[in-house]
């Protein structure tokens, strides 16, 4: 209230102004668009143009929505074996789904094992969903993740404990789509990592080889690094040794997203001000001490929402592995419909796929948006 | 290192001096990287002989013995390598050049959809946009081909909205006008359109900025740009002549075709590409503050003049940069054409690496290729945004 360096006397003075001052009378509240009517109003036919687009609008609903409904729910045949019975109706033929989902899932997995992978990927989603909460962010949640990345491996290659061995060749699906996704990024992270701190060293040899890597990567389509990686590694390696084809698109995949995920870290690390590098020097720590303990915890909390997004993509690109002949998710569902009688249900089939991945990837966007609103603690650089 | 007054100092070991360590640790990095270089090499050399592949880049000048089923220059299949090649770049730019003003043109729509006042609009639009981004491109490519190849008519029963237009799952046939040189007239008359509208611009910039007067530059600049064609065309006598596309066999003859490959790949590229740029387009508009409308509409500017002199220069400032990674992506995932047939870059160069087993030359065409196309982009995309960043701060 009293401001300082008034006196008593000034403040009774200044308080009663306002007595001078003729008030207008109060005016009634403004009404807020709280009845459907005013909402309505204000929101679809506020001016002319306004209305016309409200209209189009209507129009296009009724034109699509009872015709989506009526072939998706109404017209659709949800199941039976048998695919004459789809031809007849008018609608979905969902049957292909409940005939044909063990394939599309899980691709050319043994028939009678595929609990395996389904228990796998429970337990990879599950992992997945604990570690995406901050608080758990803590040593053992790498522990779990070692765990579980070394159960699956023994659920999906089997050999062990009397489980049935499975060849990688014969892996597919969801599982192989998640597999190639998370595994790339894991493997790429600590190399993206090197990549960014090189391409800020003041060392020009260092900074060069990085630089170059990155670009090169950057400047060309994942399909060129995977093709790379079928038709050239073969050709790198000694005579007489041989890598699997899942094993040589990983590579291309991990090499492909270091190059990505290296421009997010970098962003990080610039968004760190200067004086915490130069506070790092004064303190002595050496270059490996400050980069560890100073600069990469702050960088990467910065770098986590652009990590989670290259993610999403990397989880989208892992399709491309379709073209050199590897059983992912949309392999399996365009394998699918090779079947000749279910050929004519290719709408059914990519719907299908295309709900998993994208509701894998909605999960994820949304996700990266919380954790950019949860770990705004204000140090940003403006 | 404490140093004490009066003491010379001591001198730390030689392998502890910054400078020789960082000497170091690049011979050993560079040497490491030389090592793995020249393993790869040698092991690649002897794979290659015994292989008995040839290396080099000879085999350009090699018959390619194999059609594409488009092509913007002549093209047969006895043609060497390396018009085959050239054959994909120019479809690879055809497609991405189309595909990037579309997509500019549609995702900016679909922004500012998503911002309108009008609730349904906006929900379309975020349905859209929200939709397919989180949906991989190629499935959407798959879709969009499978789409037109299996639910359009076969030729006999194509569609015929208009006259000399055929709609079938062979693609979209139409008529196209038989070369005259009254259409190079055109052409030219155009080009003298655009470079008169843009000097006259000039002129009544500066003029305004001398006087204050205006100058009605935006319909005199249009008469100039359409209408210098059209007195061409009359002056030419006004050729009419057109190539009809005729259904000949199971196919149709003459005319232009959009195939139904290319259309796939536009339409997905564009519908995909599109919800990036619509989200960039919509962060770029809500980043310039209200007040800046606000303000422009008390200076008494109309609705249009706030848009184009206050809103869109300060907009364009944060589109631009990522924008530019868009047309990058677009430009990349336009090599997914490979997977439904479309000939372009890496669809011909895989079928050339499948044939002569030059595996190294082929993905180093590729990616030079793709590498030069990506640092042009960048390179004119740089240029514009420096054009129109704010001048004098850095």
């Amino acid at each position: 209230m009293a401001r300082s360096g008034e006196t008593p006397g000034q403040i009774i003075a200044r308080e009663e102004e306002p007595k001078d001052v003729s008030l207008p009378p109060p005016k009634a509240p403004p009404t807020s668009p709280v009845l459907a009517v005013d909402w309505v109003r204000q929101h679809l036919f506020s001016s002319v143009p306004n209305t016309l687009l409200t209209l189009l609008c209507f129009w296009l609903l009724w034109e699509t929505v009872p015709p989506l409904i009526d072939w998706a729910l109404i017209g659709a045949v949800w199941s039976g074996g048998d695919p004459q019975l789809c031809r007849d109706a008018d609608g979905a033929c969902w049957a292909f789904i409940t005939e044909k989902h063990r394939f599309i899932l899980f691709g050319l997995y043994p028939f009678d094992e595929q609990w395996r992978p389904r228990l796998a990927m429970a337990l990879f989603v599950g992992t997945l969903l604990v570690s995406s909460y901050p608080p758990f962010w803590r040593p053992w949640l790498g522990l779990l993740w070692v765990a579980v990345f070394t159960s699956c491996g023994i659920l999906m290659w089997g050999g062990v404990f009397g489980l049935t061995p499975v060849d990688n060749t014969r892996w597919g699906g969801v599982p192989l789509t998640l597999i190639l996704a998370v595994v790339g990024l894991v493997c790429a992270f600590p190399l993206s990592i090197l990549l960014a701190l090189g391409r800020r060293s003041d060392l020009p040899a260092i900074r060069m080889v990085c630089v170059g890597f990155i670009e090169l990567i950057r400047g060309v389509p994942l399909i060129s690094v995977l093709f790379m990686a079928s038709v050239m590694f073969p050709l790198f390696l000694p005579e007489g040794v041989t890598i699997d084809k899942l094993l040589r698109a990983q590579v291309g995949i991990i090499l492909f997203t270091a190059a990505y995920l290296a421009e997010a870290v970098r962003g990080g690390l610039q968004s760190i001000p200067r004086g915490q590098f130069e506070a790092a020097d004064a303190m002595g720590l050496s270059y490996w001490k400050k980069t560890l303990l100073i600069i990469l915890p702050q960088a990467l909390k910065v770098a986590i929402p652009p990590i989670v997004n290259q993610f999403i993509s990397m989880f989208k690109d892992t399709s491309l592995v379709i073209i050199i002949g590897l059983f992912d998710l949309l392999t399996t569902a365009k394998t699918a419909l090779a079947d000749p009688p279910w050929r004519a249900f290719y709408i059914e089939s990519y719907l299908f796929a295309a709900m998993i991945y994208w509701a894998f990837c909605f999960f994820m966007s949304r996700y990266s948006q919380y954790l950019e609103r949860r770990l705004e603690t204000g140090h940003k650089r403006s | 290192m404490q140093q004490s007054l009066g003491q010379p100092a001591k001198r730390s070991a030689w392998w502890n001096d910054a400078r020789v360590r960082g000497v170091l640790s690049q011979v050993f990095v560079l040497g490491g990287i030389g090592l793995l270089v020249w393993y790869l090499v040698s092991n690649t050399l002897a794979n290659l002989e015994t292989r008995s592949i040839a290396t080099g880049f000879g085999f350009l000048e090699r018959e390619a013995g194999f059609a594409v089923s488009e092509s913007p220059i002549p093209y047969s299949a006895a043609d060497t390598y390396y018009r085959v090649l050239v054959v994909g770049i120019l479809n690879t730019l055809k497609v991405s050049i189309v595909g990037i003003a579309l997509a500019t043109l549609f995702g900016t729509l679909a922004g500012v959809a998503r911002l309108s006042s009008n609730w349904l609009v906006a929900k379309f639009a975020t349905i859209y946009v929200e939709g397919l981004r989180n949906i991989p491109i190629l499935l959407q490519l798959f879709f969009w081909y499978t789409v037109i190849t299996q639910t359009l008519p076969g030729p006999r029963q194509a569609f015929n909205p208009m006259p000399g237009v055929f709609l079938s799952n062979r693609g979209l046939q139409y008529a196209e006008p038989v070369w005259d040189p009254t259409y190079g007239l055109m052409a030219g008359a155009l080009a003298v359109g655009i470079i008169g509208a843009w000097a006259l611009g000039r002129w009544a910039h500066k003029r305004q900025e001398r006087t204050g007067r205006l100058f009605p530059t935006f319909r005199v600049g249009a008469a100039l740009i359409l209408g210098l064609p059209v007195l061409a065309y009359v002056l030419g006598g006004a050729p009419t002549e057109l190539d009809v596309p005729a259904l000949k066999g199971f196919n149709f003859r003459g005319g232009g075709t959009v195939t139904p490959e290319f259309a796939a790949l536009l339409v997905g590229l564009v519908l995909y590409t599109g919800t990036y740029i619509a989200e960039i387009v919509r962060g770029g508009i809500l980043s310039v503050s209200h007040g800046q409308t606000e303000a422009g509409l008390a200076l008494g500017l109309s609705r249009g003049l706030v848009m184009r002199l206050i809103l869109l220069p300060q907009a364009l400032r944060v589109i631009i940069p990522p924008l530019t990674s868009q047309y990058l992506n677009l430009t990349k995932n336009s090599s997914l054409a490979v997977a439904i047939g479309f000939p372009d870059l890496v669809s011909v160069a895989n079928t050339s690496i499948n044939q002569t087993g030059q595996a190294v030359e082929g993905i180093a065409i590729i990616m030079a290729v793709y590498l030069t196309v990506s640092l042009s982009i960048s390179a004119f995309m740089n240029w514009y945004n420096r054009k129109i960043a704010l001048q004098g701060v850095r």
